[in-house]
């Protein structure tokens, strides 16, 4: 798998570490509530298909960014942003 | 008798040149141009191995990288190789060959014994002797099992064989230059694009190779010219495409020693066709052969039975094989097992001498062990001496690399095989690994292919299609006799590699095990380093027989790289030995080099563990390094310490949220200990941040950490706080660090650094002062992680190790000394310091005993998550210290604890994270984790350690072993 760094361009996945599922919205810092940070820590769907992740560019540039892969045939379906 | 006459002329070996090589330390002869099993036919070497399971003698059947009897192990020692494919292994001079599964030869096993106690081996034998009634048995037969199993052995000698990794990308990667893959590279190479081609044999042509077509011969020779030519060709013979992996990734063994990763825009599957032989009893006897590698040995090889071949076949294209064998004046009878037979090709039998018994099966072989003659059944019940049996039953398309994607192969009723299922996007294949057949529309289809794949790729024009060779291809058709057992005595094999026969399929299939996959598990049917290749589709048609279900129904088992054996070498490439991983060093490596240090590793990097001065060994070393440190003065490296320095306007607040401590109001100049967690609410690491500036901090972490922080702090930063003013940057490599420690540091630091104030006023604990030193910015932190006065110097790498010297020098008359990390680390045990063995990402910050730390006041990074109801749980594993109460014995790290009443069994009340000798105790002290931490303080406990069956009493304590008021720290 090759993934297209925003800043870099395309490189080897190895270049990257993965950094999970990037749809969920991390509570706001200071956020009380029990349940929703149980929920964002712990509760993940494992989709087979398209699906929106974080990863980083670790021996490049360092950037993180939001990548869209189908999990199923690791096609890249949109750059990172 | 089975044997071969060489041809005075013709094939495709080099009668000039002659090579030696050696069969079993036999000396033999053979042509460039000869595989090792063309070599050994020629020297009629019959029988060259024994089979797997019941050792029966086995000789070669195949003709390419399918044969499943033909195994041999080359070399020796470092070069030693398990396993080689005789007729896909290219001959070259000093060839030293050995036969696998026979002692002590080939023609006489003693293991063949096993054949009388075949009951043994049949279907699902290892299953029935590890479940059930017979579990038992298993250690009985075990042993005995155990030195007869295995496919060949290997050396433990480390591999001589130098062997490498590359990588490139490509256009359009074309697997095989059969007729479809050289014309499908030709014309890509036409338009211009670049083209890899990629060959398992060392000659370019695949079946091509091994006919008699002028024609065709011509136009290879013309198609391999203009490749050889074209620039933007990349030809690679003797390479194996073993894998093709997600995003059009081929993984390709380059002449068995180089792994090329190949990315390739469009791929091109032109990867042939196997044949399959026939199932009936005794077919895998010396002499019985596909009837293509017949073919193939007489007209690439010049090597044809010395005077009569029968060929049994149930589809026309043995009849090449029989018209070439009879083209050399071989004697050919053709036992046909269909009734309809073409005109064509029984005229043009009847013309060239050959003999074609319709409707015939083989009752019998007459083998001893090679064939001698063989009898046919049906209404020419004859028995016909010969050399030879060639049989045939059919192509099966080699659909393994367009599987592995993952999509089915389905299978085509026309041609009795699969073909690929179907392709995605940016792949295409042609000729007979499409069920294309023949060699002309082969030409056509690869042609076509490469047209496909250029319109893929987004060229506009496209080239005209390509003029056919003259003539014309045998048309190809199958009457497909799955079981062709006659009920005579013998076995009939389906697998030949892994001894399994129709028997044992249909065993198989009566006690349950009719699904293909469990066929595989059940009877190893499929296994080995052929992978079935010869086997797979007769078994799942046999299976289907009877199930009474179509073959399409049963299905194929799953295919997965590699395509073929290939070597753990080649796989590992360069990175093995000191280029298995990379070596981090720290700025003071060469000085603890040359200075008496011995090193360890920890993660990447290689520390200076103890020094020569302090003793032999790191049990004498690291007590006499502590008390230099405890008594004196001593300086080790801490340049593995993570470092990050953190600017911005708001890098007091990013501070202040990943750290459980507040650090917005840290004053400039001053040092603070900090403990991170994760969302989870456990602790991800401590260490110790200072600022600098109102807008700069410098913060350190762990070594183990260091990386995983700086990722931490950097997704914050960049994914979820982008409203926050801060920059992150390592200076884990830019740095280095040393640590002065002991009651006179002060001193020493004094005499390297003349003229700085290092009061208590000017440098209190805690603090932080940045200097200039001979024109180098040195960044001084009164910290401690020992316990003692003490001082950490960082500076820029380069200058690192003049620092470090000029300290020693300068404070030498005090006695000053390098420590290392064995001292180091132990030193802080006894200042009850948690480190990388305490922080293991299971605790939270109370069973650390540093739930105090956590701020109150400001939200930060699991604080939500660490009251967790069974996080906040009274009786949780948690810090405490242990002293050892009997003397003359040892505490050990991983000792399991128990309450002194306690049974010693199972998990017990915790364990024990880190021992030292404590100098200043003069006992063993220990740190741990126990079932309600200090709650217990004072009990005595018991340290199980059954590794080594040793139980020792030790008391419950304060994790704080020395100097619990801190006056050291302020001295």
């Amino acid at each position: 798998m090759r993934i297209p760094c925003p800043h870099c361009g395309e490189r080897d996945v190895n270049e990257f570490r993965y950094g999970g599922d990037a749809t969920k919205q991390r509570p706001a810092h200071g956020d009380k509530d029990f349940q929703t940070w149980n929920a964002y820590v712990f509760e993940f769907d494992n989709p087979k298909g398209p699906h929106e992740e974080f990863w980083q560019h670790t021996l490049g540039c360092r950037q993180w960014f939001r990548l869209k892969r189908n999990t199923a045939t690791n096609q890249i379906l949109g750059g990172g942003q | 008798m089975t044997s071969f006459r060489r041809l005075s002329q013709g094939g495709r070996i080099d009668r000039g040149r002659p090579l030696n090589f050696t069969f079993n330390g036999g000396k033999r002869q053979g042509f460039a141009g000869d595989t090792l099993a063309s070599a050994l036919l020629a020297a009629n070497d019959i029988v060259v191995g024994r089979s797997f399971k019941y050792h029966r003698p086995r000789g070669v059947m195949g003709a390419g990288l399918e044969e499943p009897n033909a195994l041999f192990t080359t070399g020796k020692g470092g070069t030693e190789e398990p396993n080689a494919i005789g007729p896909a292994l290219e001959l070259r001079d000093g060839l030293a060959a050995r036969s696998q599964n026979a002692w002590p030869s080939p023609r006489f096993d003693l293991m063949a014994v096993n054949s009388l106690a075949s009951p043994l081996f049949a279907s699902g034998f290892y299953y029935k002797t590890f479940i059930g009634p017979f579990q038992k048995s298993w250690m009985f037969y075990e042993p005995f099992i155990r030195r007869a199993a295995g496919l060949g052995k290997t050396s433990y000698a480390a591999d001589d064989v130098r062997h490498e990794t590359r990588n490139a990308f490509c256009d359009v990667l074309v697997v095989g230059a059969g007729p479809a893959g050289l014309a499908a590279a030709l014309a890509a190479a036409r338009s211009g694009v670049s083209v890899v081609l990629a060959e398992q044999d060392f000659e370019l042509g695949g079946q091509l190779l091994s006919g008699a077509d002028a024609a065709l011969e011509a136009w290879r020779a013309e198609t391999v010219a203009a490749l050889q030519a074209a620039e933007n060709v990349r030809l690679l013979p003797r390479a194996v495409v073993q894998g093709i992996y997600d995003g059009n990734h081929a993984i390709i063994s380059v002449g068995g020693t180089a792994l090329e990763s190949l990315r390739a825009r469009s791929i091109i599957y032109a990867a042939g066709a196997v044949e399959r032989p026939l199932v009936f009893e005794n077919n895998d006897r010396p002499g019985v052969m596909l009837a293509s590698a017949l073919r193939s040995l007489a007209n690439r090889f010049a090597l044809v039975p010395s005077q009569r071949a029968v060929l049994l076949t149930n589809n026309d294209s043995a009849y090449e094989a029989a018209f070439d064998l009879a083209a050399h004046g071989v004697a050919v009878t053709v036992a046909d097992l269909r009734r309809e037979i073409s005109g064509a090709l029984m005229s043009r039998a009847a013309g060239q001498g050959i003999v074609v018994f319709p409707e015939s099966g083989i009752a019998e072989v007459i083998a001893k062990p090679d064939v001698r003659a063989v009898k046919l059944s049906g209404r020419h019940a004859v028995t016909i001496e010969c050399d030879v049996l060639g049989m045939s039953g059919g192509w099966s398309p080699l659909v393994h690399l367009t599987a592995h994607g993952g999509i089915k192969p389905r299978y085509d009723e026309a041609i009795a095989a699969f073909v690929p299922g179907a392709f995605a996007s940016g792949h295409f294949a042609a000729g007979a690994c499409n069920g294309v057949f023949g060699s002309r529309a082969a030409i056509a289809s690869g042609d076509a292919a490469a047209r496909a794949a250029l319109g893929h790729l987004g060229r506009a024009k496209l080239p005209a299609a390509a003029t056919l060779p003259e003539g014309e291809d045998l048309a190809y058709a199958i009457t497909p006799v799955w079981n062709a057992t006659q009920g005579s005595k013998g076995k009939a094999f389906v697998d030949f590699q892994n001894d399994v026969t129709a028997k044992d399929v249909a065993q198989a299939h009566d006690e349950g095990y009719s699904n293909i996959e469990h066929l595989k598990r059940y009877t190893t049917l499929g296994m080995g380093t052929d992978q079935g290749k010869t086997s797979n589709i007769n078994a799942l048609a046999i299976m289907a027989g009877l199930r009474g279900v179509g073959i399409g129904d049963v299905g194929t088992t799953t295919f997965r790289p590699p395509f073929t054996p290939l070597t753990v070498g080649a796989i590992a490439g360069r990175s093995v030995g000191h280029h298995f991983r990379p070596t981090r060093r720290s700025p003071l490596h060469d000085w603890h080099q040359k200075n008496g240090a011995t090193f360890i590793e920890a993660g990447l990097w290689k520390r200076a563990w103890y020094y020569d001065w302090a003793g032999k060994t790191p049990q004498e070393a690291y007590v006499k390094e502590m008390e230099l440190v405890r008594h004196n003065v001593g300086l080790s490296d801490v340049s593995t310490l993570g470092k990050i320095d953190v600017q911005g306007r708001d890098a007091g607040e990013f501070l202040n949220r990943v750290y459980v401590n507040g650090f917005a109001k840290l004053p400039v100049g001053k040092a603070r200990y900090g403990v991170m967690l994760n969302d989870d609410g456990l602790v991800l690491d401590d260490g110790t941040t200072s600022r600098i500036s109102e807008t700069q901090y410098y913060l350190t972490t762990t070594t183990a950490q260091a990386g995983e922080v700086m990722s931490w702090l950097e997704f914050l930063a960049q994914c979820h706080w982008p409203e926050l003013d801060v920059h992150l940057a390592s200076l884990t490599d830019e740095w280095g660090g040393m640590s002065l420690a002991g009651p006179k540091a002060r001193e020493a630091l004094a005499l390297a650094l003349p003229g700085v104030d290092l009061s208590n006023e000017g440098l209190p604990y805690m603090g932080v002062k940045d200097i200039t030193f001979e024109g180098v910015p040195v960044r001084l932190l009164r910290l401690s992680f020992s316990g003692e006065l003490g001082y950490e110097i960082h500076c820029p790498a380069n200058y690192t190790e003049a620092l470090w010297e000029h300290l020693l020098k300068a404070a030498a008359p005090l006695g000053i000394k390098p420590y290392g990390l064995e001292s180091l680390a132990s030193l802080r045990i006894e200042k009850g310091h948690v480190a990388g063995l305490e922080l293991d990402h299971r605790n939270s910050l109370d069973d650390l005993g540093l739930g105090k730390m956590a701020s109150a006041t400001k939200p930060f990074v699991g604080d939500v998550l660490r009251q967790r109801e069974d996080m906040m749980a009274p009786e949780r594993w948690s810090l405490v210290g242990l002293e050892l109460l009997e003397a003359g014995k040892t505490l050990r790290g991983g000792s399991i604890l128990f309450a002194a009443n306690d049974e010693i069994k199972g998990h017990g009340r915790g364990y024990i994270t880190s021992v030292t000798w404590s100098v200043e105790l003069q006992r063993f002290i220990a740190l741990g984790l126990y079932q309600g931490g200090l709650k217990h303080e004072g009990e005595e406990i018991i340290c199980a350690f059954p590794l080594k069956n040793e139980q020792v009493k030790a008391r419950i304590v304060s994790p704080m072993f020395i100097d619990s008021k801190g006056t050291r720290l302020h001295a």
